[in-house]
């Protein structure tokens, strides 16, 4: 196993890696599924290890999109006049405006969400079950409904940013490396993380807030930080998608609340929470059944997905990878005890 | 010796209910302590009192010299005050080991240690504490399917593992099996003796505490009854009616 592992782990990124050369017509398609893993890993930060389920971390995705496209914009032209003309009209980029634009604005993104995490959660990190699920949504509709009634930042239009400067297939596999690039980063990151005291911590969050309080731990500081590193990594994400969907408007795209706000809800429960893989399988199982059903079941696609999400949440609670792990409990390092222990207790 | 817990006048009320009614007691620094009653005579709630677990309605209660009836639990555990549960409380998905390592010291970590592993250092306290309660042959186990008496063993190794100059135990030896209750008994005065700290202890076995503690405070029906040693309290008549009389 020792010397099978890094090869197989070189071999995952070798194929990360030629994937959008292997299918150069699927290049949106295979962005759009990093995407979908990329906020079922950070959804699972809370949701999964920490035992705090958020409906509203959408509210990262979007913010992130108008924080990225306000930045850019900003850093080259006025932005009340450029969402005046809704992007149209003389408003031009050059190269050198284009990629220093996104590269701040993504940026600015990542850490405009993640301040906007500590600061939310510490109005609603005292709700607790439902009370919290709730609390996050509320954040995230009244942002969409906030947004779009807001002219300077484009109101119910949204905004329009430049489209790639160059050839659109290169354009494609920026996007693709950008976002897989986010992806391998956050894995890795969270791979060393739930290593670490602080992974032990926000399980113990999990497992018995109340218990956790009684021994010291500083939960508030673990909950408002794992709140925050996620957020930071969905308002990047949000930001990728800004400048490559090239328009977004607030409630469709950016706030899409029963959109992707639901679909990354299912991806983690469908892989298993509480797992490093689990929000990965189920992404990207997610998505391909999505595609899938989008492509043949025209009409019936949002029955599908729904009938999904049912037998999901009444039968499968535990994900794919909970189901392994009740079949397979020593591959997790789980030990049943086999009757050799009996005598623990006694005085020695 | 010096008092290191100094409870004065305290009452708590739950709705109608006088739990505590004008409580004063105070626990020695370094000895042991006990606080005995009939059930439902507001052991539990005076310990949640101190404790920070809930507001109290009037009095004074200081750790140290210093008033902590305004503070939070997490506060009052990072003072060096720790409490285990009647009802015990570790985390059940997690194996002995893991509960051990999470119950490390966290006011003592810096941020850079809160994103480190855990130590060697680490692993060999949890394993020794863990061989000193006896469940060290159980250390792997997922600790929700230990027995009750374990998990209350547990929890006391757990309480240990966090270094606390205080110890609050709220019925070390309920639902423990009679055999192991000496031996119980014995780890809980090393605890005392060996790591120097300091145990306030409820409990409801008068066998067990009359052979631990210096110093015993008697509830009954939410007001202090009597305080003493163990002989006086052996001898005092309000006791022998009111708490022992009932059994
Ligand atoms: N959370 C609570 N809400 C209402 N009444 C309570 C609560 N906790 C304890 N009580 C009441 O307060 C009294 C003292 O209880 P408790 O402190 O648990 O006693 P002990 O630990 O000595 O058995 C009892 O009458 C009990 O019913
Ligand atoms: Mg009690």
């Amino acid at each position: 196993m020792i010397t099978q592992k890094p090869l197989f782990y070189a071999g995952l990124l070798a194929l990360i890696f030629v994937l959008p050369f292997l299918f150069p017509a699927y290049g949106v398609q295979l962005a759009a599924m990093w995407l979908m893993i990329i906020v079922a890993m950070t959804w699972d930060m809370t949701g999964g290890q920490m035992g705090y389920n958020s409906l509203g971390n959408i509210f990262f995705y979007g913010t992130g999109m108008y924080v990225a496209a306000l930045v850019f914009i900003g850093m080259s032209h006025d932005i009340g006049a450029y969402t005046d003309a809704s992007g149209g009209g003389s408003f031009q980029f050059t190269d050198a405006q284009y990629f220093s634009g996104v590269f701040f604005g993504l940026i600015a993104a990542g850490l405009f969400c993640a301040v906007s995490a500590v600061v939310i959660g510490m109005l609603i990190f005292g709700l607790r079950g439902p009370y919290f699920a709730i609390g996050t949504l509320a954040v995230a509709i009244a942002a969409g409904e906030l947004v779009s009634n807001w002219d300077w930042v484009g109101g119910g239009q949204g905004i329009a940013l430049p489209i790639y400067p160059g050839d659109i297939d290169v354009g494609k596999k920026f996007f693709y490396f950008l976002f897989a690039g986010l992806g391998v980063t956050i894995f890795i990151f969270l791979k060393w993380l739930y290593t670490t005291r602080f992974g032990a911590a926000i399980n113990a969050i999990r497992d018995d807030e109340e218990k956790a309080e009684a021994m010291g731990i500083h939960t508030m500081w673990y909950k408002l930080t794992t709140w925050a590193i996620s957020a930071f990594f969905v308002g990047i994400a949000g930001g990728l998608s800004a400048f490559q969907l090239i328009h977004f408007e607030p409630l469709e795209s950016a706030y899409q609340t029963i959109n992707l706000g639901i679909f990354m809800v299912v991806c983690v429960l469908l892989g298993g929470k509480g797992t490093l893989w689990g929000p990965v399988i189920g992404a990207i199982a997610f998505h391909l059944f999505k595609e899938v059903t989008w492509a043949y079941l025209l009409g019936w696609q949002w029955v599908a997905l729904g009938g999904l999400i049912v037998v999901t949440v009444v039968y499968f609670q535990d994900g794919f990878l909970g189901w392994v792990k009740q079949q397979k409990p020593e591959w997790f390092g789980v030990r049943v005890d086999n009757g050799s222990t009996e005598n623990a207790g006694t005085a020695k | 010796m010096t008092k290191i817990i100094e409870v004065t006048g305290v009452s708590k009320s739950y709705g109608g209910v006088i739990a505590n009614k004008d409580i004063s007691l105070s626990v020695k620094k370094g000895g042991i302590t006990g606080l005995i009653g009939p059930n439902g005579s507001g052991k539990t709630t005076l310990f949640n009192s101190i404790v920070g677990y809930h507001p109290i309605d009037g009095g004074s209660i200081k750790f140290e010299n210093n008033e902590i009836s305004n503070m939070q639990v997490q506060e009052i555990a990072r003072l060096g005050m720790l409490r285990t549960f009647q009802q015990t409380r570790i985390y059940g998905e997690m194996n002995c080991v893991e509960n051990m390592l999470i119950s490390l010291p966290h006011r003592k970590l810096t941020w850079r240690e809160r994103f480190s592993s855990n130590t060697k250092v680490d692993y060999e306290r949890a394993d020794h504490l863990l061989e000193f309660v006896g469940l060290f042959e159980k250390r792997f186990l997922r600790s929700g399917s230990l027995s009750f008496g374990q998990q209350k063993l547990l929890e006391f190794a757990m309480a240990l593992m966090n270094e606390p100059t205080v110890l609050l135990l709220d019925e070390p030896t309920a639902g423990i099996n009679p055999t192991l209750i000496n031996g119980l008994i014995d780890r809980l005065k090393r605890a005392n003796t060996e790591f120097g700290i300091t145990l306030f202890i409820i409990e409801h076995n008068m066998r067990v505490i009359m052979n631990m503690a210096d110093t015993i405070y008697c509830l009954a029906h939410g007001e202090m009854l009597a305080s003493g040693t163990p002989d006086e309290i052996q001898n005092d008549q309000n006791v022998v009616d009111a708490y022992l009389g009932a059994h």
